[in-house]
């Protein structure tokens, strides 16, 4: 199976481009189906490859397959690597993909742009491959860009709304910034080593040393790349705003794939983060700050979609504090972990506005809904799971992957365990406070003041309806690994079923060098405290569970609520309008003085000028020709003297 | 040919007055001619004061064959000739059709038509 890695990316790709091409002919259900099967199809390969390489030895576990040559004169292939760290994000990638495809054949039901949409996707899933698989930096690079434009694609896909435009744009252009630093960071490292393929650019850096401050300067570079990509502070802005596009749209591409990319890439040149430790306590501490500050701003948000998306940021935030702290499989195990419940949450988020349309106006705004489990009982039950997951309760899967990074933060510096554990009681208390204002509660979309006001979209009878099988479907089986998704890193049962992430990571070296191609944080905890730990982390949760409910089941009125609702935090800081004010006026500024006066003034001067001059010479010119024959006689004479007297002159006559 | 082997050459035909005569009365043709054409404003005037200014130039140049005792000058004289028949046809053409179409006038001021 290991030869047909290939196919992994380019049954994605043939399906995008066969659906751009024959999409509107192929019509509603088949060329969503068809797309899922691509996907699906991946999926299936990356099990056959994962299985072959599981049978291999750990030192064997890295396999390359060079498609073409591509840039040879930068020793640049298009090659896909196949190595224990790459194929456990491409499992996880094509398998919520493949679910996510299905999910949007229910939920983009009647879109005009359906087929479309699913272009959009298969064209994602291959970037998102590419970005994975690629061998050397300029293939994961072109993935990155390949899943930016997707990103921006998708995020405007309704452009019809002033708002999703917009956003499309913004997260462009703030992914620009981080895209700069990583394009940096690659001339860099090729200056440096002479090559952009990891394993060349790590023997060599081995080899031959490098020194701390292109080190230091490099991994900041990447890492601001990363920040872009993660949406970290403070390049995060873009990721709440992405919530304009389609629910599977976030699910997958703003909260369980792509955003997570930068985790990835920290991960993926790790052998150049050791040895810039100065970054790897900056990355801990950016991730720590990220997730506690997100995390509050989750507490005070209105659209269901929003605080999904803040806790997204949050717990990507979490992740880089793990690679910070040098917990990759930490990292690692919470990608996957977070990859499943968070896509569970924002679909099932997604069939909540699926049933709420047409119930209510504003049907992502959870003050409008309340007592939805009457209504829809199975996305209930599956968003509980995922609540409970992203809560940290035992043995949920977020619980474990949780623990593990709050541990690996224990071992490095205590303050960065303070914060995780604050931010892990804001979670579960704003998750808390979504469940109760959605699913639990009276059912405030009923109420007459909101039919009044709203008159024109509350149709009599009107009630939220539980969505079709085909969306509740990955809704389930999502639920199943978000409750059962820590056991592939949990510690019990000995040597054979405790901990097979990191072994199966753990194990694997850079071929031709003694780098292990993946580290676990250093130092260790004795098992007592590893417990404790893990109680205490496990009371936070509880603790916010707690205080959410205790809470939000009795603040039943507006105003009660708004009071628990700080309005700096529901103006999240106010850091859009701060960045709109520091960049944005200046950039307005500096564009209408571009255009005003250098482009008016300078560039559209000088040809005007010019035209000026020509007509104005002309006009002068002109008058020469006054159509007396005497006057061009009398020139031709003067001429004809000026020739003599020079001619005369000239001879020393 | 140098000036010396001229200056004999002019010896040599010390009959008549020295070339030098020739040329000042070709000096003095081509004043008339542009003189005129520069002060009248009868377009048939005009139009033989050119005539003298070609004329004026063949005569120079049939003075300097004589003088440098080169064929070259005279045979120019002869296509000067030709030209100058053609554009006395031509030119007076012209300016005959020019006034019998316009009705504009008599003098060269009166055909501005083509002033820019």
């Amino acid at each position: 199976m290991l030869s047909l890695v290939w196919l992994i990316p380019a049954l994605p790709l043939f399906g995008a481009a066969v659906l751009l091409l024959f999409g509107k002919r192929i019509g509603e259900p088949l060329a969503g189906w068809f797309g899922s099967a691509m996907v699906a199809g991946s999926f299936v390969i990356a099990l056959g490859v994962f299985a072959d390489l599981a049978s291999k030895t750990a030192e064997e576990r890295a396999y390359t397959r060079v498609l073409w040559s591509w840039m040879p004169s930068l020793g640049v292939d298009v090659a896909l690597l196949a190595n224990p760290l790459s194929m456990t994000m491409v499992l996880f990638v094509t398998g919520i993909a493949a679910l996510i495809h299905v999910f949007a054949i229910g939920y983009m039901h009647g879109d005009p742009r359906f087929s479309r949409f699913f272009t959009y996707l298969n064209l994602f899933v291959f970037s998102m491959l590419m970005l994975i698989m690629g061998d050397n930096f300029v293939l994961m690079f072109l993935g990155w860009e390949g899943v930016g434009t997707c990103s921006y694609l998708l995020i405007s896909f309704w452009f019809e709304r002033p708002s999703a435009a917009t956003a499309g744009k913004k997260a462009f252009v703030v992914n620009r910034v981080g895209d700069f630093g990583l394009m940096i960071a690659m001339f860099l490292i090729f200056n440096e080593t002479g090559s952009l393929q990891y394993h060349a650019v790590f023997r060599s850096i081995e080899a031959n040393g490098i020194a701390s401050s292109t080190a230091t300067a490099i991994c900041l570079l990447l890492f601001l790349g990363a920040c872009g990509k993660s949406a970290q502070l403070p390049l995060y802005v873009w990721l709440p705003d992405a919530m304009e596009g389609p629910t599977p749209v976030s699910a997958l591409i703003h909260a369980a794939t792509m955003v997570t990319a930068g985790v990835y890439l920290m991960v993926r040149v790790h052998p150049l983060l050791e040895l810039a430790p100065g970054v790897m306590t900056t990355i801990a501490w950016v991730g720590a700050l990220t997730a506690l500050f997100a995390a509050t701003i989750a507490t005070a948000q209105d659209d269901i979609k929003r605080v999904l998306a803040y806790s997204t940021i949050s717990q990507l935030g979490y992740m880089f504090l793990a690679v910070g702290v040098g917990g990759n499989v930490a990292a690692i195990f919470h990608m996957v972990t977070h990859a499943f419940f968070k896509a569970l949450m924002f679909l099932a988020a997604g069939s909540v506005i699926h049933g709420m349309h047409g119930v209510v106006v504003d049907e992502q705004n959870m003050k409008w809904m309340g007592n939805i489990k009457k209504w829809m009982p199975i996305t209930t039950g599956t968003f509980l799971m995922g609540w409970l997951a992203i809560s940290g309760f035992p043995p949920f899967s977020g619980f474990w992957s949780k623990d593990e990074i709050l541990l690996d933060a224990y071992k490095e510096n205590k303050a960065l365990w303070v914060i995780g554990l604050i931010t892990a009681l804001l979670t579960a208390y704003y998750m808390t406070r979504q469940i109760i204002l959605v699913f639990f509660g009276r059912e405030r979309f009923a109420t007459d003041s909101h039919a009044d006001a709203h008159d024109a979209a509350h149709a009599p009878g009107h009630t939220p309806h539980e969505s079709p099988v085909l969306m509740l479907f990955p809704l389930g089986v999502l639920a199943v690994l978000a409750v059962v998704g820590g056991a592939i890193n949990q510690p019990f049962g000995g040597k054979n079923l405790a901990m097979r992430l990191e072994h199966w990571l753990d194990e694997s070296f850079i071929p031709g060098t003694e780098i292990h191609a993946f580290v676990s944080a250093h130092g260790s905890v004795g098992s007592g405290t590893k417990l404790t730990l893990a109680v205490i982390a496990t009371l936070c949760g509880l603790a916010g569970i707690a205080l959410g409910a205790s809470q939000w089941l009795t603040r039943t009125s507006p105003e009660s609520q708004a009071k628990l609702e700080l309005p700096l935090l529901k103006r999240a800081y106010g850091v859009d309008a701060i960045y709109s004010r520091i960049f944005e006026v200046p950039g307005r500024k500096l564009s209408e003085f571009l255009a005003f006066v250098v482009d008016r003034r300078g560039i559209d001067g000088v040809v005007n000028g010019m035209a000026t001059l020509v007509r104005g010479g002309g006009t002068q010119l002109r008058k020469l020709q006054n159509g007396y024959v005497r006057t061009y006689a009398l020139s031709i004479a003067g001429g004809l003297v000026a020739l003599l007297v020079w001619a005369i002159v000239r001879t020393g006559f | 040919m140098t000036q010396a082997q001229g200056a004999v050459l002019v010896d040599k035909a010390s009959s008549g007055p020295g070339g030098q005569w020739f040329l000042a009365v070709a000096a003095v043709l081509f004043t008339i001619g542009m003189v005129g054409l520069l002060l009248r404003r009868n377009v048939i005037v005009m139009f033989m004061c050119v005539e003298l200014m070609l004329n004026a130039v063949n005569l120079t140049f049939v003075t300097f064959a004589k003088m440098l005792n080169d064929i070259g000058g005279q045979v120019v004289v002869f296509f000067i000739l030709v030209v100058a028949a053609a554009e006395v046809v031509v030119g007076l053409g012209i300016i005959v059709s020019i006034f019998r179409r316009r009705k504009i006038g008599t003098t060269a001021d009166s055909a501005v038509l083509l002033k820019g």
